[in-house]
């Protein structure tokens, strides 16, 4: 226990203030975006993400903003199990086929005032896979997208930037 | 007859002994038998103790040309047989082989292949986008048809495994999950907390990756391969390359596969530090996350800097890599190793130490050997179950001819021994890791072929994170892909889960799935 202990404090907060050297800053995003989701979500804004036919490569990355130097609930943006307790919907794909119905039937399970956001070149556009007897492409095929977040798969920054973009982007 | 090989597979096939015997010698010699001793094939691989690693088909002219590879002691012997598409009818190796159940049914429904006697045939990979009399992997079945207006059905009538009893609840789970993960369903039969059945459903993101592949260019191919599982795709860019490398007899130069290595390697560490973190999580274990991911955040870090892509995408071309190390990186690399070290066996102590922790994973989901080895199951899921195969040791593959690979072993089975099967393994990595980039040779990155792929075909064979990859490819007579099929390691390793989970309660379920972690993607196809 002492050990596990003295790990933690040696380790200490490595949360990122973020700084990035592109045109957004996502310290800067976060903050105004933490106006709006206090404002429009009661100071939380929870997430339901969806596989809709991805290879895992972009879970792996919308995972990763959970991990220690990301930490996106400080935005007070966190992940949920059900979609009736979702403002957003975060959906990878190509839609296969067989996920049609099961996003679909998400997708309406959500609160009404909701934001649909489109991740990876599979779901913006159908990447690699495009629409075949199997796959649908992009998920604005199937439900209406608000946002898109472009990457294979996009980095948790560019995650980041994108979710709290989308926010912004709703109510300006 | 013309027989090459001087181990079992030379017994093997003078047993079977049929007319029109075949052995060519690649890194999988081939046996071609006739269509009414499939049977009897079956039969006496299961004397000889050989493990089922696949099966698929492929259309060639007027027939079916169907393939089964097996493998023992580290040989692989692929048995093929071709029957007409006219009446496309063959014995199941189900009955003997519980791992050829789904990949025949897989077989049924993409070429309409029936397989006699099989325990199962339900449908597998088709769900309802397309009908029962169409086959998606036939030459003359249109890749967009149907068209994309017509809106697909949930799959609600598939006739899972019934239960009656009093007390007896069914739960039916996914395909959407609770967590960020991939699709798939789990059917449970419970009796209180205590799981009495389990039954896997998968195919939902089935994205018709094996169609795509028709007809593409070599460089395509290998973009695709790189997105068959995302996870893992390092593992299938080297296994696709190998097996078209394999195909025209050509080898990469050493450096090139010194760094396909250590990408490879680079990319089992990634893996299996984000798995530990989540195996303790799923039973409340927040310490071990969050310190495991965060090191797992520092990899890809590096491998970022290095390698211009988190997780190592598109860096592996077919006869070579796309870029060098530099001295800086390899310097970069080795004080990763170094500060890695220090802190893994620190974190590992405090995982051991941990009573509470332990307490829950140790006899949680148990996999005997005896069932591990009968579904055939390979990687860390056989390995913490006694079953001590690695291709990196048993069957090695350039560049690890050249190098001494430890196997950890262990023999409970359980969650803990998964576990740390799968701490050890990352010692293992670094250490080799270190010993790849001393030795790192001076050659070429890529080796420049300017022949044709004009009707040759190729297997390629890794250790991916997972376990066994195969990967099968085939070129037309215009040198584009005829036919490729990828073999996730999940395909053998996604029954254990409905053995382990035996004994196991409801609320075991996500540790016990974690610690196995399959590809839903790379099986789905």
């Amino acid at each position: 226990m002492l050990k596990l202990l003295k790990k933690i404090c040696e380790v200490g907060i490595i949360t990122e203030q973020f700084n990035l050297n592109d045109t957004t800053d996502i310290e800067f995003i976060g903050k105004s975006c933490r106006k709006l989701i206090n404002k429009y979500f009661a100071s939380s804004l929870a997430i339901r993400m969806v596989d809709a036919g991805s290879c895992n490569g972009c879970e792996l990355e919308i995972q990763a903003l959970n991990n220690p130097f990301y930490d996106i609930e400080r935005f007070g943006i966190h992940f949920v199990a059900s979609p009736r307790h979702a403002d957003m919907l975060l959906v990878t794909g190509p839609v296969a086929k067989h996920m049609e119905a099961a996003l679909k039937a998400t997708y309406a399970a959500m609160p009404k005032s909701n934001l649909v956001v489109a991740v990876g070149n599979c779901g913006v556009n159908g990447g690699e896979f495009g629409v075949s007897y199997a796959s649908l492409g992009a998920v604005s095929n199937i439900i209406p997208v608000d946002f898109t977040i472009e990457g294979c798969p996009p980095t948790p920054a560019k995650l980041l930037t994108g979710i709290m973009q989308a926010i912004g982007n709703r109510n300006v | 007859m013309n027989i090459t090989c001087n181990d079992w597979r030379h017994e093997f096939a003078l047993k079977l002994a049929p007319e029109n015997i075949l052995l060519q010698e690649q890194n999988v010699s081939i046996l071609t038998i006739q269509a009414d001793a499939w049977q009897s094939a079956s039969k006496t691989a299961i004397t000889f103790n050989c493990r089922f690693a696949a099966i698929w088909a492929k259309e060639v002219n007027q027939n079916f040309q169907l393939n089964i590879p097996l493998e023992l002691n580290g040989k692989y012997l692929l048995l093929r047989t071709e029957i007409p598409i006219a009446k496309p009818e063959i014995a199941s190796w189900a009955n003997i082989y519980p791992a050829a159940n789904r990949p025949e049914r897989h077989t049924h429904d993409m070429f309409g292949v029936i397989f006699l006697d099989h325990p199962d045939c339900k449908r597998w990979t088709r769900h309802q986008a397309w009908s029962e009399t169409e086959y998606p992997l036939r030459k003359n079945f249109s890749p967009n048809n149907p068209a994309i207006e017509k809106e697909t059905p949930p799959d609600v009538d598939y006739p899972f495994f019934k239960l009656d009893g009093s007390g007896v609840c069914e739960v039916p789970v996914g395909p959407v999950h609770a967590g960020i993960i991939e699709p798939g369903h789990f059917r449970f039969q419970i009796a209180g907390e205590d799981v009495l059945n389990l039954e896997e459903r998968f195919g939902y993101v089935h994205k018709g990756i094996e169609k795509l592949s028709e007809n593409m260019e070599i460089k395509s191919l290998i973009r695709l391969a790189g997105r068959v599982s995302g996870d893992s795709t390092v593992a299938y860019a080297w296994a696709t390359c190998q097996a078209c490398e394999n195909a025209i007899n050509i080898e990469p130069p050493k450096r090139a596969l010194f760094i396909r290595a250590i990408m490879s390697e680079r990319e089992r560490v990634a893996n299996h530090l984000g798995d530990i973190g989540a195996i303790c999580n799923d039973v409340g274990f927040a310490f071990a996350y969050y310190q495991f991911s965060r090191l797992k955040e520092l990899w890809l870090r590096l491998n970022a800097e290095i390698f211009q892509h988190r997780f190592m995408m598109d860096c592996i071309t077919f006869g070579g890599v796309k870029q060098d190390l530099t001295t800086n990186d390899i310097g970069k690399m080795h004080q990763e190793i170094a500060d890695f070290k220090q802190e893994l066996i620190e974190l590992f102590a405090i995982i051991e130490n941990s009573e509470s922790l332990q307490d829950r994973l140790k006899t949680t989901g148990i996999l005997t050997q005896e069932i591990a080895e009968k579904i055939g199951a390979v990687g860390y899921v056989g390995r913490a179950s006694n079953c001590d195969y690695d291709l990196r040791r048993d069957a090695p593959y350039l560049p690890y001819d050249e190098l001494s690979i430890k196997v950890p072993i262990f023999q409970e089975g359980d969650v803990a021994a998964r576990l740390k099967v799968r701490a050890k393994e990352i010692m293992v990595s670094l250490e080799l890791i270190n010993e790849l980039l001393n030795t790192l040779p001076a050659t070429e990155l890529q080796f420049n072929y300017t022949g044709s792929f004009k009707n040759c075909e190729g297997i390629g064979l890794i250790e991916a994170w997972r376990g066994e990859l195969l990967v099968y490819v085939s070129f037309d007579e215009n040198g584009k892909i005829d036919r490729y099929y990828p073999r996730d390691p999940s395909w053998l390793n996604w029954p254990a889960l409905e053995q382990l989970i035996h004994g196991n309660i409801v609320p075991d379920f996500p540790v016990c799935n974690k610690s196995i972690n399959c590809s839903y993607s790379g099986h789905d196809l």
